[in-house]
C-alpha cells in the first residue's frame, strides 16, 4: 500500500518485495504537505513518526531518568518551539521537503545559538575564573544544545529511511502512543535542556551523548562502514552476491517500456540496513531477521501471524516487470544513457553501484594489490589469492592455466613463466641476461591497460591509494553488519533482553 | 656413380701425368669442391679423397657440410677440423655432456643449422642454452628421447629464434609452460613433433597452433590432446602433415563437431586412435576434400571404417592395417576415391577377393598394395590385380596362404614394375619363383618361410633380377649354396640378405656373398655350417657391413672377430650368442670404433674377466645384451662407470638350448598359433 505511494502510480503494486519497499522510499514523489504552522515543531515530530528507531524508547526513559534526577536550570530557546508544536495531532505520513527545509533551518538556528554561547564563554572568560559554577552551567547548556542539535540531525536524517514503521504504527497502540506529539513532548529534549544539574557530569548522559554521536556519525556516512563479516553472517547472502552478476539483466533484452524502471539514490544503495526495528532502531539487512529481532520486544511479536512472511497482497502476481537504473549518470547502466542497460534486481544495482563508482577499498590482506568495493569479491578472491602459480613473463599471475594460456594467446612477446625454483636452478646458464632482457621487451609490448584488467588478472596495482591490511582489520572491528558491530555493551539501544540481541545479528 | 668414377679417374690421371711437383695445386678449390659434391654416396671415398695430399684435406674439411660423429670424445678435434659443419648427427654419442655441447656452441657457432641429438642422453637444458645463444643460425633441432629434459630445455629451444623444425618426442618432463615459450619465441616453426610428450596437452597445442602460423607439419602422437585444441589446429594455414597417432583422447565427437576441417591439410595420420569410427573417418573425408594421405590402422578392429561414404575424394593413398574392412566399405571407397595410389590392408579383417577385385578395377593406377595376413583372398584376387594394376610397384602378400602357384605365375607375368614383393610365408615353389624372375625391376624380394623354394627358383631370380638390394630367405631350407652363390653373381647391389636357418648353407655362400661391397647387413643365424673362414672372407672385403647376426652359428671363432676388428671399421651391431667365441675375440670386438649394439649370450668362451676388461675399453658400446649369470661377477663400479659412457646393459635370462628346430615343425607350430 505505500508503494502505490511511493511510486505514485496507482494500480501498480510492487509491495510484495518488503525490501524494494524500504529502498523504494525515497523515491516517492508525492507528498502531501502538512498543515503546520511550525516547521521546527512539525519537522520534529514527524521525524520522530518517520524515524521511530531513532527516537526508542530506551533512549527516552534515559532523558526521562535525566529529567527526574536533574533539576531545572534554566529556560531555552527551543521552549516555544516545543509548545507550538502540540498542534499537530496527526502529522502526514509522507516525507516532505518544506518539513525537510525547515528541519535544516531549525539546524542552522540552532547552531547559531551554540555557537554564540561558545562565544560568550570565550568572551567571558575572566569573569568565569571567579565564578567557576557558571561557567559549568553555560558548559551544561552548550552540550544540552548540541545534544538537541544532534537529535534534531538523526530525526532529520531519519526522515530519508524507509517507513516500514508506518505500518507497523498503524497496527500498534503502543507505538502510537509513543511517537505521539504529546508523549514527544513530555519527553523531549525540555528535560535534557532545561534541567541540568550541577554535576552535569553524568557518565550515563555522556554514554548517551556517545552514543548518540556514534549513531550520529552512523547515519551520516555516505559510504557505510566495510563489513568485514558480513558474508559470514548472512551465507546467502554471499551466493546472492555471486549470482546476481551486473550482467544478468544483458542476457535478457526487454523491450523498452515495457518494464518499470526504478532508480535508487547513491545513499539508499550504500544503506547498510534496509529493516529497522521500529521500536529501538536496530538495522537488519533481512526482513525475516527483523521478525526475529522483534520477538525481543514483546508478546505480541511472537504470534505466528506477526512472525509470517508478509503475504503477498492479492494481484501482486500481476505486478509489471521492474528493473532498475543505475543513479550515476553516465553508466550504462542509467536509464538517461542510450544504450540503457536495466539492473535486474536490487542486489544487482547494489553490487554494480560498489563495483563500479565506488572506492575499491577492501585490499586482498595476502598479496596487498588487489582491490575490490563488494566484499563478497574479496572473500572470493581470498580464497585462491597465493595459490597463483601460472605466471606469465609480464608477472601476471594466474590461478589457472588455462587463463595464463589465453592471456599468453592473446598478447603478442608474452610468453609463459616457468616456475621460480626451475629458473633459479638455470641461474648458471649463460643466457640469463638475454632472457631477461627479452623479459624488458615484453613488458613494454602492453597492448593497453585497458585490455589488461579486462581480463582475469592479478599482480597489477592501480596507482589508486588503498587501504593497507591494517585498516582493512580496523574496518572488521567496525563492522555493523557483523556480529562484532552491534556489541551490547556499545548499543544505545540496550534494553533488549541479552541473547536476543546477539542473535539478531546472526540470524 | 658414372659421374664419381669418372672425377676419380681425372684425378688419378692427373696424378700419374705429374708426379713430379704437387700435382694436385693445379686444380682450384672449386673444382675440389665440384668433385666432393659427387662423392656423398660412400662415406669412404671422402676420407681417400682428403688423404690425397694437404690441400685436399684442407678442402674436403671446408666442403663438409654435414658429420655424423662416433665418439663425442674426439668431438673438440674433429669440429676444429670441419669448422663450417651446419648439419650435425650426434645420435651416436649416446654419451653427451652439457660441456660437450658448450664446445659444439662455441666451436661451430653461427654455421650450425641442424642439430640432432636424439639418440643422446645426460645434457640438460644448459648444453641446449649454450646452443640457443651461440648458434643463433640454428633452423633444425632434435632433442627427441631426452627424457629428462624439462620445460627449460623447451623455453633453450624457445630462445633459438630462427629455428624451423623441432623434434621433441618423448620428452615426457616437457609440459605446456614449456610449449608455451616455444610456442610464443619461434614464429618461424614449421615442423614439431611432440610425440609422447605427454605433459603436454590441449592447451599447448592450442598456443602452438595461434602462435605458429607456419606451422606444415604437427606430430601429436601419444599426447593427452582432446577435441578441445583441434579448432585451433584447424585454423593453421598451412599445417599439410598432422600426425595424432595413438591419441586417444580424439573421439567421434571431436571431429564430427569440428566445425571446419584442416584447411590445406594433406597427410593425416590417426592409426591407433582407437575410439573414432566410420563416422569420423566420413566427416573428416567431407570437410577436408583435398587430403592425399589417411592412415588409419589399429583403429577400431571390428567395426568396419569405411562404410558409408559419401562425397569424392581425393585420395591417394590410405593404411587401414588392422582394421575391420568390408567389402561393402572397400567398395564405397572405391566409388567415392578418384585415384588411388597406395592402399594397405595388412592384416585387415574381412578382406575377400570380391573387396580387392572391386578396388583394383576403379584404381588402376594403384602403385603399392600390400595385403599382408588377408588369408582369405585366393588367386581370384591376384587374377584381378595383375589384369587390372600393370603399374604395380610394390606387393605385399605375406602368410596369403591360400594364394597359388597360378596367382604366382599371373604375377610375372603382368606385373613388370614390381620392385617390392613380399612373399613370405606362402606356397611359393620354383615354378612360381622362376615366372617371377620376369619382374627385372625388383629391388626387394621376401621369401621367407617358402619352404618349397630350392636353388633351382633362386638361379633364375639371381640371373634375371641385377637389382636386387634385399633378399629374405629366412628359414626357407630348399636354399643351398648353390642357390645364393647365384644370387651373389648376378645381384651385385645387394646390400641386406637374410639366410637365418638355411641350414644348408656354408662358407662357400658366404664367399660368394663377399662380392657384394656394398652388403651391409647379414643375418645367418641357426646356420651351423659356417665357420670363421666365411665370414672373415665377409668381413674382408664387405667394408659397409654394418649389421651382423650369427647367432648359432658354432663353427664361428676368434678368427673372425678378430677380422671384424681388422675391416669392419662400419660393424654397428652384432649378435654372436652360441658362437665359440672366447675373451680374445670379444676385446676384439670392443676395438671397433662404432660398434654400438651387442648382443653375447652363452659365449663358451668368454669369463667374466674377459667380458669386463673388454666393457672397459669398449668406448662406443650403446647397449650389450648380456646373460644374467655374468652379473654377480662385474664389479658395480664397472657397470656404473660403463652406464655413464651412455651404455645400457639388459640382463637377460635365457635357457642354453643348442637343439634347431626343423623349419618345418617351426612352421607347423606358427600356423597352430594362428589357427588358435
Amino acid at each position: 500500500m505505500c508503494m502505490k505511494q511511493i511510486i505514485g502510480e496507482p494500480g501498480i503494486d510492487l509491495s510484495s518485495d518488503s525490501k524494494m519497499d524500504l529502498k523504494l522510499t525515497r523515491n516517492s514523489e508525492s507528498f502531501h504537505k502538512p498543515n503546520s504552522s511550525n516547521h521546527n515543531l512539525n519537522s520534529f515530530n514527524q521525524a520522530s513518526q518517520y524515524f521511530p528507531n531513532l527516537s526508542p524508547t530506551n533512549f527516552l526513559s534515559r532523558a526521562e531518568n535525566l529529567q527526574q534526577n536533574l533539576k531545572t536550570k534554566s529556560t531555552n530557546s527551543f521552549e516555544p518551539n516545543l509548545n507550538s508544536g502540540m498542534a499537530t495531532q496527526n502529522p502526514p505520513l509522507d516525507w516532505d521537503p518544506h518539513a525537510m527545509l525547515s528541519n535544516l533551518s531549525f539546524l542552522e538556528q540552532k547552531i547559531h545559538e551554540v555557537q554564540s554561547l561558545v562565544q560568550s564563554i570565550i568572551d567571558q572568560q575572566a569573569e568565569f575564573s571567579s565564578r567557576p559554577s557558571e561557567l559549568a552551567t553555560r558548559q551544561q547548556l552548550a552540550t544540552a544544545d548540541l545534544t538537541c542539535i544532534i537529535i534534531q540531525l538523526i530525526s532529520t536524517a531519519g526522515s530519508l529511511l524507509p517507513s516500514i514503521k508506518n505500518t507497523l504504527l498503524s497496527n500498534n497502540p503502543a507505538l502510537r502512543q509513543l511517537v505521539n506529539p504529546d508523549f514527544n513532548n513530555n519527553l523531549k529534549c525540555e528535560g535534557l535542556i532545561r534541567n541540568f544539574p550541577e554535576t552535569a557530569r553524568n557518565s550515563e548522559y555522556e554514554d548517551l551523548l556517545r552514543n548518540l554521536d556514534n549513531e550520529a556519525d552512523w547515519m551520516k556516512e555516505p559510504n557505510p562502514p566495510p563489513q568485514s563479516d558480513i558474508v559470514d553472517a548472512n551465507p546467502i547472502d554471499e551466493h546472492d552476491l555471486k549470482e546476481s552478476d551486473d550482467g544478468d539483466a544483458e542476457r535478457e533484452h526487454l523491450p523498452p517500456g515495457s518494464y518499470i524502471v526504478l532508480q535508487l539514490e547513491k545513499e539508499e544503495i550504500l544503506a547498510p540496513h534496509t529493516h529497522f526495528c521500529v521500536i529501538c532502531g536496530k538495522g537488519f539487512k533481512r526482513d525475516a531477521n527483523l521478525r526475529m529481532h522483534m520477538r525481543g520486544h514483546g508478546d505480541e511479536y511472537k504470534t505466528p501471524a506477526a512472525l509470517a512472511k508478509p503475504s503477498k497482497e492479492p494481484g501482486s502476481d500481476a505486478h509489471p516487470v521492474t528493473r532498475y537504473s543505475c543513479p550515476f549518470v553516465g553508466c550504462k547502466r542509467n536509464k538517461e544513457h542510450k544504450k540503457f542497460q536495466p539492473l535486474k534486481t536490487i542486489l544487482c544495482v547494489k553490487n554494480h553501484y560498489k563495483r563500479s563508482h565506488c572506492d575499491k577499498s577492501y585490499t586482498c590482506s595476502r598479496c596487498h594489490a588487489k582491490k575490490f568495493s563488494v566484499i563478497a569479491d574479496l572473500k572470493t578472491h581470498e580464497k585462491h589469492c597465493g595459490r597463483d602459480k601460472w605466471q606469465c613473463s609480464c608477472g601476471t599471475t594466474f590461478s589457472r592455466k588455462d587463463k595464463l594460456f589465453g592471456h599468453v594467446a592473446l598478447f603478442q612477446g608474452h610468453t609463459p613463466a616457468l616456475p621460480m625454483d626451475e629458473v633459479k636452478a638455470s641461474g648458471s646458464g649463460q643466457g640469463n641476461d638475454d632472457m631477461t632482457e627479452d623479459l624488458g621487451g615484453y613488458n613494454g609490448n602492453f597492448a593497453s591497460e585497458e585490455c589488461l584488467t579486462s581480463m582475469d588478472v592479478k599482480g597489477i596495482d592501480e596507482s589508486r591509494a588503498y587501504f593497507s591490511p591494517m585498516n582493512f582489520d580496523g574496518f572488521g572491528a567496525l563492522d555493523e553488519f557483523g556480529r562484532g558491530g552491534f556489541d551490547l555493551e556499545d548499543n544505545p539501544f540496550a534494553f533488549i533482553p541479552s541473547g536476543f540481541g546477539q542473535r539478531s545479528g546472526d540470524s | 656413380m658414372e659421374m664419381e668414377t669418372r672425377m676419380k679417374k681425372r684425378i688419378r690421371v692427373e696424378a700419374n701425368t705429374e708426379p713430379s711437383e704437387s700435382p694436385f695445386e693445379v686444380l682450384s678449390e672449386e673444382i675440389l669442391f665440384l668433385i666432393l659434391d659427387l662423392l656423398d654416396s660412400n662415406p669412404l671415398d671422402k676420407k681417400s679423397f682428403s688423404l690425397v695430399s694437404r690441400s685436399f684435406f684442407a678442402v674436403e674439411a671446408r666442403h663438409r657440410r654435414s658429420l655424423t660423429p662416433l665418439r663425442p670424445e674426439l668431438l673438440p678435434f674433429v669440429l676444429s677440423r670441419y669448422n663450417s659443419i651446419s648439419h650435425l648427427n650426434l645420435t651416436l654419442c649416446p654419451y653427451l655432456s652439457d660441456a660437450s655441447l658448450s664446445s659444439i656452441a662455441s666451436l661451430l657457432g653461427p654455421s650450425l643449422r641442424s642439430i640432432n641429438l636424439s639418440g643422446s642422453r645426460s645434457y640438460s637444458h644448459r648444453g641446449i642454452e649454450s646452443l640457443a645463444n651461440k648458434c643463433f643460425n640454428l633452423e633444425e633441432i632434435d632433442v627427441s628421447n631426452g627424457v629428462e629434459l624439462t620445460d627449460e630445455a623447451a623455453a633453450a629451444i624457445g630462445r633459438m629464434s630462427k629455428v624451423e623444425r623441432v623434434r621433441m618426442g618423448r620428452c615426457k618432463k616437457v609440459t605446456d609452460l614449456g610449449i608455451g615459450c616455444i610456442a610464443v619465441c619461434c614464429p618461424n616453426l614449421k615442423l614439431l613433433c611432440l610425440k609422447g610428450c605427454v605433459g603436454v596437452t590441449d592447451l599447448g597445442v592450442a598456443l602452438i597452433a595461434v602462435k605458429c602460423r607456419k606451422l606444415r607439419s604437427l606430430d601429436v602422437s601419444f599426447t593427452m590432446i582432446t577435441k578441445k585444441c583441434l579448432p585451433a589446429i584447424a585454423q593453421l594455414p598451412n599445417l599439410e602433415e598432422l600426425c595424432m597417432t595413438g591419441c586417444l583422447g580424439i573421439n567421434d565427437k571431436a571431429l564430427v563437431t569440428l566445425k571446419q576441417g584442416f584447411k590445406s591439410l594433406q597427410a593425416l595420420d590417426m592409426s591407433n586412435c582407437q575410439n573414432i569410427s566410420q563416422a569420423s573417418v566420413s566427416s573428416i573425408l567431407q570437410k577436408n576434400p583435398s587430403l592425399h594421405h589417411l592412415n588409419l590402422s589399429y583403429c577400431s578392429p571390428v567395426n568396419s571404417m569405411l562404410s558409408g561414404l559419401h562425397g569424392v575424394f581425393k585420395l591417394n593413398s590410405i593404411k587401414l592395417d588392422g582394421c575391420h574392412v568390408s567389402t561393402d566399405g572397400l567398395k564405397s571407397l572405391a566409388n567415392s576415391c578418384i585415384s588411388l595410389k597406395e592402399l594397405n590392408l595388412s592384416k585387415c579383417s574381412g578382406v575377400t577377393d570380391e573387396g580387392i577385385s572391386v578396388i583394383v578395377a576403379k584404381h588402376k593406377d594403384l602403385v603399392k598394395l600390400d595385403a599382408t595376413c588377408c588369408r582369405y583372398i585366393t588367386d581370384l584376387s591376384l587374377a584381378a590385380i595383375t589384369s587390372s594394376c600393370a603399374s604395380l610397384v610394390s606387393l605385399s602378400m605375406e602368410s596369403c596362404t591360400k594364394v597359388t602357384c597360378e596367382g604366382f605365375r599371373l604375377i610375372g607375368r603382368h606385373c613388370p614394375k614390381l620392385e617390392e614383393l613380399n612373399l613370405t610365408d606362402t606356397d611359393l615353389d620354383d615354378e612360381g619363383l622362376t615366372s617371377l624372375s620376369q619382374c627385372q625391376n625388383l629391388t626387394s624380394l621376401k621369401i621367407g618361410i617358402c619352404l618349397k623354394i630350392t636353388d633351382e627358383g633362386l638361379i633364375q631370380i639371381g640371373r634375371s633380377c641385377p637389382h636386387l638390394q634385399e633378399l629374405d630367405l629366412y628359414r626357407s631350407i630348399g636354399i643351398t649354396d648353390k642357390g645364393v652363390s647365384e644370387i651373389a653373381r648376378g645381384c651385385s647391389n645387394l646390400e641386406t640378405i637374410c639366410m637365418s636357418y638355411c641350414t644348408s648353407i656354408s662358407d662357400e655362400s658366404l664367399k660368394c656373398l663377399s662380392n657384394c661391397a656394398r652388403l651391409n647387413t647379414l643375418e645367418i643365424r641357426g646356420c651351423s655350417l659356417v665357420s670363421s673362414v666365411g665370414i672373415s672372407a665377409i668381413a674382408a672385403r664387405c667394408c659397409n657391413l654394418s649389421k651382423l647376426d650369427i647367432k648359432k652359428c658354432y663353427e664361428i671363432n676368434d678368427a673372425a672377430m678378430l677380422s671384424f676388428a681388422r675391416f669392419s671399421h662400419n660393424l654397428r651391431q652384432i649378435n654372436l650368442s652360441y658362437c665359440s667365441v672366447t675373451d680374445v675375440g670379444v676385446s676384439a670386438l670392443a676395438s671397433i670404433s662404432c660398434l654400438q649394439v651387442v648382443t653375447m649370450l652363452h659365449l663358451s668362451g668368454m669369463s667374466a674377466d674377459g667380458l669386463a676388461a673388454a666393457l672397459l675399453m669398449w668406448g662406443s658400446l650403446m647397449k650389450v645384451k648380456l646373460h644374467v649369470s655374468f652379473k654377480p661377477f662385474i664389479s658395480p663400479v664397472l657397470i656404473n662407470r660403463v652406464e655413464s659412457r651412455g651404455c645400457m646393459f639388459q640382463w637377460l635370462n635365457k635357457p642354453f638350448q643348442v637343439q634347431l628346430e626343423s623349419s618345418e615343425v617351426w612352421k607347423q607350430q606358427s600356423h597352430d598359433i594362428f589357427v588358435e
